[in-house]
C-alpha cells in the first residue's frame, strides 16, 4: 500500500515539482495552497507524512505545524519542512515548532524520499 | 519538467505583478504588515524556483534582493522613498533577470552588479559583504546551532561490495519526549542504520515503570547498537540529522580488527540480555522486541517503474475556484456559438415564412430557443473577458522608465482596471497605450522646471482610466501637462505637405493632424516616442480593433486621448439598412439620430457635395449608394433616410441610406479571414434569410468621402 503525502506550498512550481516527484516514486499526492488550505484538506485527507515550506500566505509554515501538534488526531504525523540551505535559525525554529524533519530547497527528488522513508513508517 | 518550467515562468510573471503591487503600495504609505510578507514572499518564491531551474544569475540576484527584503520586514530597514526606489529597481532587474532566462539571454551584468551592491548596503550589521559568490556565502554569517552541517548521503555506495575497511561504531541512543512529540520513531532511525551496514541492536528497558505508572508520552527506552559498515562516523551522525537535539547520541568508534572486543560486545549484549529476561521474570510486562537486524526493503525507489504504475493515480486536490483552459478551445466554442445565433436567427425567419401562427407553440417555442441562445451567447463571452488589469499593470514600470530617460517627474494614477474586455482586445491594446503614455510623458508634460514656472506642481499627473459607456469600453490617456502646441503642429504639417498652409483648420482639426502618417514633432528622431510613426499606427491598430480615437486638448491645462473599444469583437448590434438593392448592416454604436431630410434643410456646397441642417449644425451629406459604388447617380436625399453618424473627433456626418428595415444583433464574420479586406467594409454577416449583408465601416465611408471632396476643395481654392 502506497503512502499518502499531503503537500503544502503557495508556489505552484513547487507544488509541481514535489507532485512530480512524489508520484514518480509511488506516492499519492494531496496538495494545499498555504497553510489555512491545509488544515481544510487535513479534515478530509489522512496523509502518511506532510511537507510544508515556510513562508506562506494566511498561515505560515510554523503556524501550520503548530496547529497540526495540537490536533489530537494529527499531532503524531511527520512534518517535514522545505527549508533554504542558509536557514539554521529556520530549522530550529521549525524544530522546536514540532517538525519532524526538513527538505532542503531546491531538493534533490532522490533526497526527498529519503527523508520521507526516514521519517514514514 | 518542461511543463513545469513554463507553470514556473508563467508564476514568475505573477509574483513579479505582486512584488510591484506591494512595493508600490508601500511607497504610498501601506504600513499593513502582510503587504511587506507578500512582497518576501514574492521574491523567496522566485528564488526557489529558480534554483530548482539552477538558474544561477537569477538566483544570486533574488537571494541578494530576498536578504534586502528580509531585513525590510523584521523593521531593520526603515521603508523610506530612497530604499523603496532602489527597491522598485530591484524589482525591475528581478523581471529582467526572469525574462532572460526565459528567452536564454542575458542581462547587463554591470548594472545587475552595481544594484546588488546597493541592496547589499541596506544590511544593518555588515554594510559590504562583497560581491556575491553564491549563497554559500552569507551561510558562514548564520550560527551553526550543535554544531550540525548536513552531509548529503551518497545512496551509490551502498550495496556495493568495497575493500573499504569496514569501520565498527557502539552507538548509545536516548530519545527525549520531544523525539517523539516531533513523530519522528526510533524504528524508523534503526532502519536507517541497518541500510548502512550490518547492526545488531539491544532495547534497555530497563527505566521502563509498571503499566499503570506509565505516560505514553514519556521516553523510557535506549537503545545500543553495534554497526558494522563501510561508512565513517559522519554517515552515521546523519541518520540522526533530525533527532540531534531530542536524544542523547553518542556514538564510539570501535577497533575494527580487534576480535576480542568483538566478542567482549558480545558479551556485554548477552550480559544485558540476561538482565533484561531477569527482569522479564520478575515482571509481567509485554515484551519489547529488539529490531531485527535486516529490515524490509523499503517499498519504492524512485523511478521504480512497478511501483509508478501504480501510484500514479491522481488524487482530486480540495476544490479549485479558477480552471485553466486551453485559448484555443473557448474560441472554437464560440465561434460555434455564433454559428447557433446564426442558426435559430435562420430557424425563426423560416418559420414565420412557413406561415406559423405568432401564438403557437410552435412559435412560443422558437422564443424560448432564441431566449436561450442569447443567454448562451452571453455567457461565452464572458469566459474571454478579462479585467483590464493585465495590460494597466505594465503601465507604473514603464512611467518610471520614461520619466528617468526624460528627466521628468510624473505620478501615474490608474482607475478601472476592473473593468472586462475581451481577451483580444487587450491582447492589442499594450501597444497604442504604451506609446501614448510614452507620448504624455515626453511631449506632453513638461519639465519640473517649466511646470513649477507654469504655477504647476513639479510632479507630472498622467491618468489612465477604463469604463464601460453605451455598449463600449472607454478607455482614456491624459495628462495634464502643456497640451497640444497648435502651431507648431500646424506649422510641421504644412513643412511635411500634410496639409496645405493656407488650410483654415478647426483647433480639433489641428490636433487630428498628429493622426496623420510620417507626422512628428521632434526635429531629431528621441529614442521614445518621436519615430513619426507614432499615433498613425496607434490610430490604425485601434480602429482594426472596430474601435474609434479622439483627442482633446487644452493649451497649457493638458490633452486626452479617448479610445472607444467595442465590448467584444464577435457580436454587434446593428442597424439594418438597404443600399440601392444591397442590404447592409450600420453599428448602432456609431449612429447618434436617424431622420427623414426635408428640402428645405439641404443645401448645395460646391460642386457636388451637399449638407444637410441638423439644428443649428450644417453636416455634409454622404450618399452611401455612390461612395461604395452601388451607383453612379446621387439619389435624392429627402427620398432617402438620413443615418447621422458620429465619428473619431466626434464629427458628425450624415449619411444618405435607402431605406431602415430594423435593428438586430448579428454575430461578426471577419471579411479579410474567408475573403480580403474592402474598403469601407469592416466585416460581414448572415441574415435570417440566410443571405451575407456586409457591415459598414462607417469611419472609412466617411474618411474615403473626405478625401474626395478635399480634392474638390483644393483645386477651388486655387482658382481662387
Amino acid at each position: 500500500m502506497s503512502k499518502t503525502i499531503l503537500t503544502v506550498d503557495d508556489s505552484r512550481t513547487m507544488r509541481d515539482m514535489l507532485k512530480f516527484s512524489l508520484l514518480n516514486a509511488g506516492y499519492h499526492v494531496h496538495q494545499a495552497e498555504d497553510g489555512v488550505h491545509g488544515l481544510e484538506v487535513l479534515r478530509n485527507v489522512t496523509p502518511d507524512v506532510i511537507i510544508t515550506d515556510i513562508n506562506m500566505p494566511r498561515l505560515d509554515g510554523f503556524g501550520f505545524i503548530e496547529q497540526v501538534r495540537g490536533d489530537g488526531f494529527y499531532r503524531a504525523v511527520p512534518i517535514l519542512v522545505l527549508t533554504t540551505e542558509s536557514d539554521a535559525m529556520k530549522k530550529d525554529r521549525a524544530r522546536r515548532a514540532g517538525a519532524t524533519g526538513w527538505i532542503v530547497k531546491p531538493f534533490d527528488p532522490v533526497k526527498l524520499v529519503e527523508a520521507i522513508r526516514r521519517v514514514a513508517a | 519538467m518542461a511543463a513545469i518550467k513554463q507553470t514556473f515562468f508563467q508564476e514568475c510573471e505573477e509574483q513579479l505583478c505582486e512584488l510591484e503591487t506591494g512595493l508600490l503600495a508601500i511607497d504610498d504609505g501601506d504600513t499593513d504588515s502582510e503587504t511587506v510578507n507578500a512582497v518576501f514572499r514574492a521574491v523567496h518564491s522566485i528564488k526557489g524556483g529558480a534554483g530548482a531551474f539552477s538558474l544561477e544569475e537569477l538566483v544570486q540576484f533574488a537571494h541578494v534582493f530576498e536578504s534586502a527584503l528580509d531585513h525590510l520586514r523584521a523593521g531593520r530597514l526603515a521603508p523610506s522613498g530612497e530604499v523603496l526606489k532602489t527597491m522598485l529597481r530591484a524589482a525591475d532587474m528581478l523581471a529582467d533577470l526572469v525574462r532572460a532566462a526565459r528567452s536564454d539571454s542575458s542581462v547587463d551584468t554591470a548594472s545587475r552588479e552595481e544594484l546588488a551592491n546597493e541592496l547589499r548596503a541596506f544590511d544593518p550589521h555588515e554594510p559590504s559583504k562583497g560581491s556575491g559568490q553564491g549563497i554559500q556565502a552569507s551561510e558562514d554569517d548564520d550560527p551553526d546551532i550543535a554544531g550540525f552541517e548536513p552531509v548529503p548521503i551518497c545512496l551509490d555506495d551502498l550495496g556495493t561490495e568495497l575493500h573499504s575497511i569496514q569501520n565498527r561504531f557502539l552507538i548509545h541512543f536516548t530519545p527525549k519526549p520531544g523525539l517523539y512529540a516531533k513523530a519522528n520513531e526510533t524504528a524508523l532511525l534503526m532502519r536507517e542504520l541497518s541500510k548502512l551496514g550490518e547492526i545488531q541492536i539491544i532495547c534497555d528497558y530497563s527505566h521502563l515503570p509498571l503499566l499503570d505508572e506509565l505516560d505514553p508520552e514519556h521516553s523510557y527506552l535506549s537503545w545500543t547498537v553495534e554497526l558494522t559498515t563501510v561508512h565513517d562516523e559522519t554517515a552515521v551522525r546523519n541518520v540522526f540529522e533530525f533527532v540531534e537535539w531530542d536524544c542523547e547520541l553518542d556514538i564510539q568508534e570501535l577497533d575494527p580488527e580487534a576480535a576480542p572486543d568483538d566478542e567482549a560486545i558480545t558479551a556485554l549484549i548477552r550480559e544485558m540480555q540476561a538482565t533484561v529476561e531477569a527482569d522479564l521474570a520478575a515482571r509481567s510486562d509485554p515484551q519489547v522486541a529488539s529490531v531485527p537486524a535486516s529490515a524490509a526493503e523499503p517499498p519504492a525507489t524512485a523511478g521504480n517503474p512497478a511501483m509508478s504504475q501504480r501510484g500514479k493515480q491522481e488524487m482530486a486536490t480540495a476544490a479549485q475556484a479558477t480552471i485553466r483552459v486551453d485559448l484555443d478551445r473557448v474560441d472554437r466554442l464560440i465561434n460555434l456559438v455564433g454559428e447557433l445565433v446564426i442558426n435559430q436567427a435562420v430557424l425563426t425567419q423560416r418559420v414565420f415564412e412557413a406561415g406559423v401562427a405568432r401564438a403557437s407553440g410552435v412559435a412560443t417555442g422558437i422564443d424560448e430557443l432564441e431566449q436561450l441562445t442569447r443567454e448562451i451567447q452571453d455567457s461565452v463571452m464572458a469566459i474571454r473577458a478579462q479585467p483590464v488589469k493585465s495590460v494597466f499593470q505594465r503601465m507604473p514600470r514603464l512611467v518610471r522608465e520614461v520619466a528617468a530617460l526624460t528627466g521628468k517627474k510624473v505620478r501615474l494614477v490608474t482607475e478601472g482596471e476592473n473593468t472586462e474586455v475581451d481577451k483580444t482586445v487587450i491582447e492589442h491594446l499594450t501597444d497604442p497605450l504604451t506609446h501614448m503614455i510614452r507620448n504624455a510623458i515626453d511631449h506632453g508634460l513638461e519639465s519640473p522646471q517649466g511646470r513649477v514656472a507654469a504655477g504647476k506642481p513639479e510632479e507630472g499627473l498622467v491618468r489612465l482610466s477604463a469604463l464601460h459607456r453605451s455598449g463600449r469600453i472607454v478607455i482614456e490617456v491624459s495628462d495634464d501637462g502643456a497640451g497640444i502646441d497648435r502651431t507648431t503642429v500646424k506649422a510641421i504639417a504644412a513643412a511635411k505637405g500634410l496639409i496645405s498652409p493656407e488650410a483654415a483648420l478647426s483647433e480639433e482639426e489641428v490636433d487630428n493632424l498628429i493622426f496623420l502618417p510620417g507626422f512628428s514633432t521632434t526635429s531629431t528622431v528621441s529614442d521614445i516616442s518621436g519615430r513619426g510613426v507614432g499615433m498613425d499606427v496607434v490610430r490604425r491598430s485601434i480602429q482594426s480593433l472596430g474601435g474609434r480615437i479622439s483627442i482633446r486638448s487644452k493649451p497649457s491645462q493638458g490633452s486626452t486621448f479617448t479610445l472607444s473599444l467595442p465590448l467584444t469583437l464577435a457580436v454587434l448590434d446593428g442597424m439594418v439598412v438597404t443600399v440601392a438593392d444591397e442590404t447592409l448592416i450600420v453599428p448602432l454604436s456609431a449612429i447618434v439620430e436617424t431622420l427623414r431630410p426635408k428640402a428645405d434643410k439641404v443645401h448645395g456646397f460646391g460642386g457636388n457635395a451637399m449638407v444637410i441642417a441638423i439644428r443649428d449644425q450644417f453636416v455634409p451629406l454622404i450618399d452611401v449608394g455612390r461612395e461604395l459604388g452601388y451607383r453612379a447617380k446621387d439619389t435624392d436625399p429627402c427620398a432617402s433616410v438620413v443615418l447621422l453618424v458620429e465619428s473619431e473627433g466626434h464629427a458628425r456626418n450624415a449619411l444618405l441610406v435607402d431605406a431602415i428595415l430594423g435593428q438586430r444583433q448579428v454575430v461578426i464574420k471577419s471579411l479579410e479571414a474567408n475573403y480580403r479586406h474592402v474598403a469601407g467594409i469592416a466585416a460581414a454577416t448572415i441574415l435570417g434569410d440566410g443571405r451575407v449583408a456586409l457591415i459598414l465601416d462607417t469611419d472609412a465611408v466617411v474618411a474615403h468621402w473626405r478625401e474626395v471632396a478635399t480634392d474638390f476643395e483644393e483645386p477651388l481654392a486655387a482658382a481662387g
